[in-house]
């Protein structure tokens, strides 16, 4: 390993680290002009031009909040909580690849952090670590609401991850990688992977709202369940924290679906160049999430652990199933 | 060799430091420390399947697992005092001597031989190439390598496997009975 | 191992980036705490006992479940990987594709016979009502 590849190494993670933190700021306020919209009204639109600087004006209130650590908290858990949430919804972006080598500076960048054989492993594993975080949240705040939300939240989380791991094996046995550069080159060649494994995305897509807590299966932390759940007792920047990961988590989860699914940084004409293209799918994605906040009502627990496990799982299984008897009678 | 010294002193102190925690939550954390330590271990061998199923399943699901039971159960905070009397001198003399014991058979010639005769991961990985390719630099990857194995010479292990899961799940069920009903 | 290095690289900044923001709200945000206030909030209703009380067993069943299944999905993985293969009786050409002819479904088979094991797992837990959260 060079000194270039060290300085390279360096500039591509700070890179994903500013990127996910404007993605994060910006999506909220995105969200909430396509919610504004949708219920007839036009959503913060007063700081900055169109209300650009406003996710500046919440970043700065929330520094600023009194901070309440109510008493018998565990201290050291109540702050390491926050953080796990967040590094693992960061590291998660790591392996996915955002574009094709390009000459830069005379150097050949390949536009991806990373690139290994279990890549598509490390993004379940740093998916899976997110439990953590909700767990000790609720443990760590000493309310009773808080305990039940996460331990809901985490039981949730889970159980989609089940699903969402499962239909991805459909995916590998197509592309018989589990590297996410390869999966995209291998869909360069072919067909996009949503052709050939619709049942697969939706699975997947699915999975991943439910796993990122979002409207339709928001339940374990809405205002009106449970006080809001697993961060009932966080302020301020802390509580910040929290969202900071939901929304990142959104925006990996919108990401890996476009790589796997939908091409990754391939289009079908020469438009757009490649990461672009990327950030086209991942918003369209992200739309689709709002949107599904806008319009869904939420389930209630017991149906949305039942849609997990009686029907999502299932589903994969037979999802594998089919794709295997596919893959066995087309060689 | 300094990252295995690294990782080998963190390992151990995350392991003391979960025995020695009062508070059960803070245990189970220090226990996922060590887990870390292992996977990353498995990855300076080249085992990087194995390096992150090491986290998906022993960090991101029995742990999380403990972590349910712990506060389910909330035993709360141990008893300081011990339960057996004279436990705690007794298992101090007995790790000492466990530890004398080790060192000394290290010293031992016939055991030093057996364990440079130990294979690392990657000659694991060679061999199965060879047999696939013929060459042992050809390219393919870790889980390959695993499924080559896992499903061409290991069959019957794997479909016993299924079974012992099938026995747990209903372990689980039967020993959760009575509170389901 | 190189490959990973970059990995555990953003993991650092990754780290640092949330000590950081915990490190800014110890600066910024100032505790003003009174009795009530820092009390444990409960809708207004002063809180009861402590909040680590015992909970329901179901939460228990769906972690060990979620842990078999983990298992089937991580002994699914390579053998995806290697699906081609084994759905193959001579092995592949070069191009990836099997010669005509010698499809085999000894792959399929002992997948199907794996899932089958943990479906009925699967089964019995529903049918003993598990999983049933109402």
């Amino acid at each position: 390993m060079t000194g270039g590849d060290i300085i390279e190494a360096v500039v591509k993670s700070l890179i994903i680290i500013v990127a996910l933190l404007t993605a994060f700021a910006y999506m909220t306020l995105y969200e909430r002009r396509i919610l504004g919209r949708m219920q007839l009204r036009s959503g913060p639109n007063r700081v900055g031009p169109a209300g650009l600087l406003q996710p500046v004006a919440d970043g700065v209130k929330l520094a600023f909040k009194q901070a309440i650590t109510p008493r018998g908290v565990d201290k050291p858990l109540y702050l390491l909580a926050p953080a796990i949430s967040v590094v693992t919804a960061l590291s998660a972006f790591a392996v996915i690849p955002v574009g094709p080598t390009y000459n830069i500076f005379g150097r050949a960048i390949p536009f991806h952090l990373a690139d290994f054989n279990v890549g598509l492993l490390f993004v379940l594993a740093m998916g899976s670590l997110g439990a953590y975080g909700i767990v000790l949240a609720g443990y760590a705040s000493n309310n009773k609401y808080s305990l039940l939300g996460g331990l809901r939240a985490a039981a949730q989380l889970i159980s989609y991850e089940l699903a969402l791991g499962l239909s991805l094996v459909g995916i590998l046995m197509i592309s018989g990688s589990l590297s996410l550069t390869a999966i995209v080159e291998g869909q360069a060649r072919g067909l996009w992977y949503i052709l050939v494994q619709p049942l697969a995305f939706v699975i997947y897509l699915i999975s991943a709202i439910a796993e990122t807590n979002r409207a339709p299966f928001d339940l374990v932390e809405a205002e009106q369940e449970l006080v809001g759940g697993y961060h009932t007792e966080y302020t301020g920047l802390r509580f910040a924290l929290f969202f900071m990961a939901e929304y990142i988590n959104m925006v990996t989860v919108s990401a890996l679906a476009a790589t796997l699914f939908l091409g990754g940084w391939h289009g079908p004409f020469d438009l757009l160049s490649g990461p672009w293209w990327l950030l086209a799918k991942i918003i369209l994605i992200l739309t689709l999430y709002v949107v599904l906040r806008a319009t869904l009502p939420r389930l209630r627990y017991d149906q949305l652990m039942r849609l997990g496990w009686h029907w999502l799982l299932p589903l994969a299984l037979l999802n594998v199933v089919l794709t295997a008897i596919g893959i066995t009678l087309l060689q | 060799m300094f990252l295995f010294l690294l990782l080998a002193v963190v390992a151990v102190a995350a392991s003391i430091a979960m025995i020695t925690a009062r508070n059960s939550i803070h245990s189970a954390l220090f226990l996922v420390v060590d887990f870390f330590c292992l996977a990353v271990l498995y990855l300076t061998l080249n085992a990087e399947f194995l390096a992150a199923v090491q986290i998906v399943v022993y960090a991101g699901a029995i742990m999380v697992l403990f972590l349910f039971v712990i506060t389910l159960l909330n035993p709360g905070n141990e008893e300081t005092d011990d339960r057996l009397r004279g436990q705690r001198p007794l298992a101090v003399a007995l790790g000492l001597a466990l530890l004398v014991e080790v060192a000394l058979l290290l010293r031992t010639q016939a055991i030093r031989d057996r364990l440079g005769d130990f294979p690392p991961a990657t000659s694991f990985f060679e061999q199965v190439q060879t047999r696939i390719n013929g060459t042992p630099t050809a390219p393919i990857g870790n889980v390959q390598a695993i499924g080559i194995e896992l499903f061409t010479t290991y069959v019957l292990p794997f479909e016993v496997v299924s079974i012992v899961l099938l026995l747990a799940v209903i372990g689980a069920v039967v020993l959760a009975k009575r509170q389901l009903r | 191992m190189r490959a990973y290095v970059p990995v555990l690289l953003l993991l650092g900044f990754v780290i640092a980036n949330a000590v950081l923001i915990i490190g800014i709200s110890h600066l910024t945000m100032r505790a003003r705490p009174t009795p009530v206030k820092s009390s444990a909030y409960e809708s207004g209703i002063p809180a009861l006992g402590d909040a680590r009380e015992r909970f329901s067993v179901k939460f228990y069943m769906v972690a060990m479940l979620f842990i078999i299944f983990d298992i089937e999905t991580v002994f699914m993985i390579p053998w995806g990987v290697y699906y081609r293969q084994l759905s193959c009786a001579v092995p592949l050409l070069a191009s990836g594709v099997c010669p005509p002819g010698n499809i085999s479904f000894f792959g399929l088979g002992e997948m199907l016979i794996f899932m089958a094991a943990l479906l009925v797992g699967l089964i019995y837990v529903w049918k003993k009502g598990a999983l049933q959260w109402d």
